[in-house]
């Protein structure tokens, strides 16, 4: 990648606490107007690259440049050109929506009278109007994870950091906060996003940085990912009373390896190359031999396959191992 | 979401001031922040009040009749008393306040922003010199309800007040300290308070050190909480201050001098999780 162009580039970033090593030789690099998702469990790191990057907190080693700027060296000019949402909203309960957001406007610098223009302005956009004079301790979830980026977006940053924005949201404001995070990154703002969850980095992301243990084991783009772990599976399910074994051998004349079967619940699996004129090609052979299906798809592998793959243990969104979230 | 348009990009370009104009521009927003949350936490603002309030009572009516002073009644010689130590209470709120700011992140916040790094500790120990304040006002209040009768002129009424306004600012930044040492706003709650019972019990804030004995007197006798008590009593009473004044005045500023960078220092350096 061509430096001229990076917004964020970190270069063998170590960070220990104690003798947990959070930070173990991290490096990525994040094109301007683009957006990285740093993907991966509970306690790989991903907080602590955050906090480096946004100048939280110093690396033992390794260095960083975000746009332009040493995170260490120059953190105070650095401080404001970045945006940090962290995995807690950040917002004051007792203060209301249009409070926090002129509070923050206020520290960095903004003129007074821009700061309570813009303060109405993110209320607006991000839903919050009728509630802007009401005390955050009053907000839903959504509600306050949406004012916390609103916060982070005050001065329109160039580069924004995300860290875990939807983790804890229910499946509709999670779409919302995806939708707005989908604007931003339209508009041209550089973005790091961290998550554990596969799919928000799926949507989200340009490109992949899978961490696991204080490094990245894998970047690309998702479908770069996907396909290091093989292509696409045909899945099928025969109906009730159909000849399951027809089905895979059919399925075995088209396959690239092995059939997977299950008799119980009568499915069949292999994993194939050739897309959706395959597919139709399956169709016919079914037909002809007379076998009937209740289901038959086309399955993309997902990143929870990419990660079980690369990690050899699967995502846990849950875990314990977590020594930088708690 | 509403299709209300995209965020805007425009850059307004921020204020261009020199690091003492931000200083104290943005140690008084952060003030504001917390004055304003004051009221919208009554309950926090009443216990700060009552206990105060109970230690009057308990003293004036309960163990008053059994404490011999001499010089004045013993109404009197307590209110001294519970002003300093309403106010070396009430550097706990500022500690917990700051666990509190660290706990939910809001610290992280504010360090990622490009303000002055000191705001946050001066916006919270302004804001509760403000608050403490209020309380020794209310506190005078049930004084005098109680019996209370000062003597003091105009300029004994300024020196104590600017004396518990010292006070206070040096014990939030004590209390500064402990919260971002400890910073879990529960163990700040108890270790806030611990040292602060023999600190103001073993003084003269409710009895006469006389009767202590030996070496509790030698300790009563020294430490900075007797010398503001008798530099505040001899101011209320009309009495002679001698050289507590002096004394009290140097134990503050000698506090300030050890916290406030130790504080800031620690700020700096704090990785809030």
């Amino acid at each position: 990648m061509a430096n001229g162009s990076s917004a964020i580039r970190a270069e063998g970033l170590e960070k220990s606490y104690g003798k947990t090593r959070a930070l173990d030789g991290l490096s990525l690099s994040v094109e301007e107007g683009t957006v990285l998702g740093l993907l991966g469990p509970n306690g790989a790191g991903k907080t602590t690259a955050v906090r480096i990057l946004t100048t939280l907190l110093k690396p033992d080693a390794g260095h960083a440049e975000v746009a332009g700027l040493d995170v260490v060296r120059q953190a105070d000019e650095l401080r404001s050109r970045i945006g940090l949402t962290g995995q807690y909203a950040a917002v004051d309960e007792y203060l209301t929506g249009y409070e926090n957001l002129e509070m923050v406007g206020r520290l960095y610098h903004l003129p007074r009278a821009y700061a309570r223009k813009r303060a109405r302005e993110l209320l607006e956009r991000f839903d919050l109007t009728d509630a802007a004079s009401r005390l955050v301790k009053t907000y839903s979830g959504g509600m306050r994870r949406r004012l916390d980026l609103a916060a982070s977006l005050v001065f329109s940053p160039p580069v924004l950091f995300l860290d875990e924005p939807t983790t804890g949201l229910d499946p509709r404001s999670r779409l919302a906060m995806w939708d707005i995070i989908g604007e931003l990154v339209e508009g041209g703002t550089t973005l790091l996003l961290t998550t554990q969850y596969l799919d928000e980095a799926d949507r989200l992301a340009d490109r992949i940085a899978v961490v696991d243990t204080g490094r990245v084991i894998a970047e690309g783009t998702a479908d770069e990912l996907k396909a290091r772990i093989g292509g696409e599976r045909v899945e099928l399910t025969v109906s009730e009373g159909s000849d399951l074994a027809a089905a895979s051998r059919i399925l075995e004349r088209h396959a690239l390896g092995e059939v997977r079967m299950d008799s119980e619940r009568r499915e069949a699996s292999a994993t194939v190359e050739g897309g959706a004129g395959l597919l139709a090609a399956i169709v016919r052979d079914l037909d002809t031999t007379g076998v009937e299906v209740d289901d038959l798809g086309l399955r993309r592998p997902t990143l929870d396959d990419v990660f079980l793959a690369l990690t050899g243990h699967v995502a846990e969104t849950d875990g314990h191992r977590d020594e930088e979230a708690a | 979401m509403s299709a209300s348009g995209r965020v805007s990009t425009e850059q307004v370009k921020p204020l261009n001031r020199s690091k003492a104009y931000w200083a104290i521009a943005d140690g008084w927003v952060l003030a504001k922040r917390n004055l304003i949350q004051i009221p919208r936490i009554p309950e926090l603002l009443v216990f700060a009040t009552i206990q105060p309030v109970m230690f009057v009572l308990l003293f004036r009516y309960v163990f008053g009749g059994a404490i011999d002073v001499t010089g004045t009644s013993y109404v009197n010689f307590l209110m001294a008393g519970i002003f300093v130590q309403t106010v070396a209470f009430g550097g706990v709120a500022t500690g917990i306040g700051l666990a509190e700011d660290l706990q939910k992140g809001l610290v992280d916040r504010f360090r990622s922003l490009p303000m002055a790094r000191s705001a946050v500790l001066t916006g919270r120990t302004v804001a509760d010199l403000v608050r403490n304040m209020f309380v020794v006002a209310v506190m005078l209040v049930v004084g005098l309800l109680v019996g209370f009768r000062p003597e003091a002129d105009l300029a004994g009424w300024a020196a104590t007040i600017g004396l518990l306004l010292l006070l206070s600012f040096a014990f939030s930044w004590i209390g500064a300290t402990i919260g971002l040492l400890i910073r879990s706003v529960e163990a700040v709650q108890s270790a806030g308070f611990i040292w602060l019972f023999p600190l103001t019990f073993a003084s003269s804030a409710f009895v006469q050190t006389d009767g202590m004995p030996g070496p509790l007197k030698a300790f009563a006798d020294h430490q900075p909480i007797t010398q503001v008590v008798d530099a505040v009593r001899g101011l209320l009473l009309d009495q002679p201050v001698d050289n507590h004044g002096w004394i009290a005045l140097a134990w503050c500023i000698g506090i300030l001098a050890i916290c406030i960078p130790l504080s800031v220092s620690l700020y700096r350096r704090t990785a809030t999780r």
